[in-house]
């Protein structure tokens, strides 16, 4: 049995934690059942998403566990379902908080934890292959545990319904933390403003720039394409470093990961840090100057020209069929 | 307050990446080495809050002899003294460096120094295993707050900021505590001629592993299957827009 840690947001499960459910279910451990664990208090929407993608069971933590979010007492609740459910697997999709509670889980535990993973090619014993070196090398690894600790890579599978509902059980777990457990956590949380990188890894449509933007006042266009279209502006890492742009518009191995419907990243050339965070477009359209740049080898559609000259010819085009911000 | 920031040597692999005939390493012979980038922001958060409360900063990694060049490039921007655990990096998985740091921080302390703040960087750049921090502060019996960008000292304690769902966090931990650290609260500085004059006289305290490590679990290293070009080139240059709008009109997202 495999239980997933599953995060939510406005919208009920977010879609990474609906991707790790649909991965457990299509990778079946011991008997084959999932189960979900949830901290705090799930929405009407969450619970109608997870009866659609076909878990077995819901456990709700509840008590000190599930107060504000703090990694080592998020896991005390995770650590308490595990041990009530005896589950083999102990899955969360691989965020921030996914991979802190797992890896506060698997400290505890004192067993192994197999982070971004994108397969599971063996159930016993349990190999899978994992994103290491930003996502350009994969590595496969053997995890030996009770239980097994793995975190599931962004975009790994598409989150697929099941083919019919569930009618899951629901279990309410009180868990309690010691003390330590509960030290840290957070004491506030500035809500968030227009500059939250979360509308960047959310948004439909990106344009990208980069070291090609030629400095800080070279944005001007790629930014109001990127309102025209209704996204976000990303940036490569190298204009970040030469601060022409703040980092939380960074897109890569050590900024945001995106998957919109479209990226279309002007100027950049595609290094391995940036194609890390950005492979999981859908449909790329690469505006580069360098015809064999890896962005535009890479990419589903290419321009080869100037941003300068191409993306301002494709605002005036937007705008004179009739597309405004 | 004394900060121990722990380092990572790692391939820069900003270029086509290669592995070993055994694929158990990525080849080296065609890839220089770096710090990692979350582990260059751990570095500066260290001689900032060394700086502002009087304490020091001490920089320490494992891996091989090679590895003293990220401990001076450390020691040429503020931190005052390294610690090299000299050990085929590639044996130790998160769990056995977590232990190895752990020791460094016990015997450091049995010693007459004692760390009030651990950093290291949220994951290292080639591993990525978002673990080893969280490791040593469960090896420690210390508070953690992870993945934060902004760490300061307050009193007796660190406040921490980092970029949560909802918005900016912010912790307040007791010292002795752990943090780890992600790339974009701080800017990296560069060294001065004099810092690196300084750095190449700077001691470095030479360990060896207090015990034989258990290994990351890896069996292989592959490489993602390539993926043949399919690209479809709109046109060029400006005379490109109409082409690029049909598409863009096409995919539903010119609103």
């Amino acid at each position: 049995m495999t239980l997933v840690l599953v995060e939510l947001d406005a919208s009920g499960l977010t879609e990474v934690s609906r991707e790790a459910v649909t991965f457990a279910r299509e990778h079946p451990v011991g008997a084959g059942e999932v189960h979900v664990v949830v901290l705090g208090e799930p929405s009407e929407e969450a619970v109608d998403q997870l009866t659609a993608y076909g878990v077995d069971a819901v456990h709700l933590v509840t008590g000190a566990a599930s107060e504000t979010y703090g990694g080592a007492a998020w896991a005390a609740g995770v650590s308490a379902v595990q041990k009530a459910t005896a589950a083999e697997v102990v899955l969360a999709a691989g965020t921030e908080r996914g991979n802190e509670v797992l890896a506060h889980l698997a400290a505890e535990r004192e067993v192994p934890f197999a982070a971004n993973v994108v397969a599971l090619t063996s159930a016993d014993p349990v190999v899978v292959h994992r994103q290491v070196m930003g996502g350009s090398v994969l590595e496969e690894t053997r995890v030996e545990g009770i239980p097994v600790v793995l975190s599931l890579a962004g975009h790994a599978v598409a989150p697929v319904p099941a083919a019919s509902p569930s009618d899951p059980s629901l279990t309410e777990h009180e868990v309690d933390v010691p003390e330590v457990a509960r030290v840290a956590r957070v004491v506030s949380v500035e809500q968030a403003g227009p500059d939250h990188s979360a509308g960047l890894k959310s948004a439909r449509v990106v344009v990208g720039a980069g070291r090609g933007a030629g400095g800080p006042q070279g944005f001007g266009p790629v930014s109001d394409l990127a309102r025209i279209l209704g996204g976000e502006l990303g940036v490569s890492r190298v204009v970040t470093s030469l601060g022409w742009r703040p980092h939380h518009e960074q897109i890569g191995q050590t900024g945001s990961r995106i998957s919109p419907e479209v990226y279309i990243p002007c100027g950049i050339s595609g290094a391995i840090q940036h194609w890390a965070g950005c492979a999981s477009s859908k449909v790329i359209l690469a505006i580069n100057t360098d015809a064999e740049a890896p962005m535009m080898t890479k990419a589903t559609y290419a321009v080869v020209g100037d941003m300068h000259e191409v993306v301002p010819a494709i605002v005036a085009e937007l705008e004179s069929r009739g597309h405004h911000a | 307050m004394n900060v121990l920031v722990c380092v990572k040597r790692v391939p820069e692999t900003s270029g086509e990446v290669l592995l070993t005939a055994d694929a158990q390493e990525v080849d080296a012979r065609y890839v220089g080495y770096t710090t990692s980038a979350h582990e260059e922001c751990a570095v500066e958060i260290a001689i900032e809050v060394a700086g502002a409360t009087g304490g020091t900063a001490t920089v320490m990694t494992l891996g091989s002899a090679d590895a003293v060049d990220q401990l001076r490039a450390a020691l040429g921007v503020g931190c005052t003294a390294a610690v090299l655990v000299e050990a085929d990096s590639s044996a130790f998985g998160p769990s056995d460096v977590a232990r190895e740091i752990a020791a460094v921080v016990r015997d450091h302390e049995a010693a007459g120094t004692a760390y009030d703040l651990v950093l290291l960087g949220n994951d290292a750049a080639d591993t990525g295993d978002h673990q080893v921090g969280i490791r040593v502060a469960h090896a420690l019996g210390r508070p953690v707050v992870n993945g934060v960008t902004e760490v300061s000292a307050d009193g007796d304690a660190v406040v921490a900021h980092g970029e949560g769902p909802e918005g900016r966090e912010t912790y307040r931990v007791p010292t002795p505590a752990v943090a780890t650290i992600l790339e974009g609260g701080v800017e990296p500085r560069y060294p001065t001629i004099t810092g690196r004059m300084k750095a190449k006289k700077v001691e470095v305290e030479r360990r060896v592993p207090s015990a034989d490590p258990v290994g990351p679990g890896r069996v292989r290293l592959l490489l993602p299957p390539a993926q043949p070009s399919s690209v479809v080139v709109l046109g060029e240059g400006k005379q490109a827009a109409g082409a690029v709008v049909d598409l863009l009109e096409k995919l539903g997202v010119a609103r």
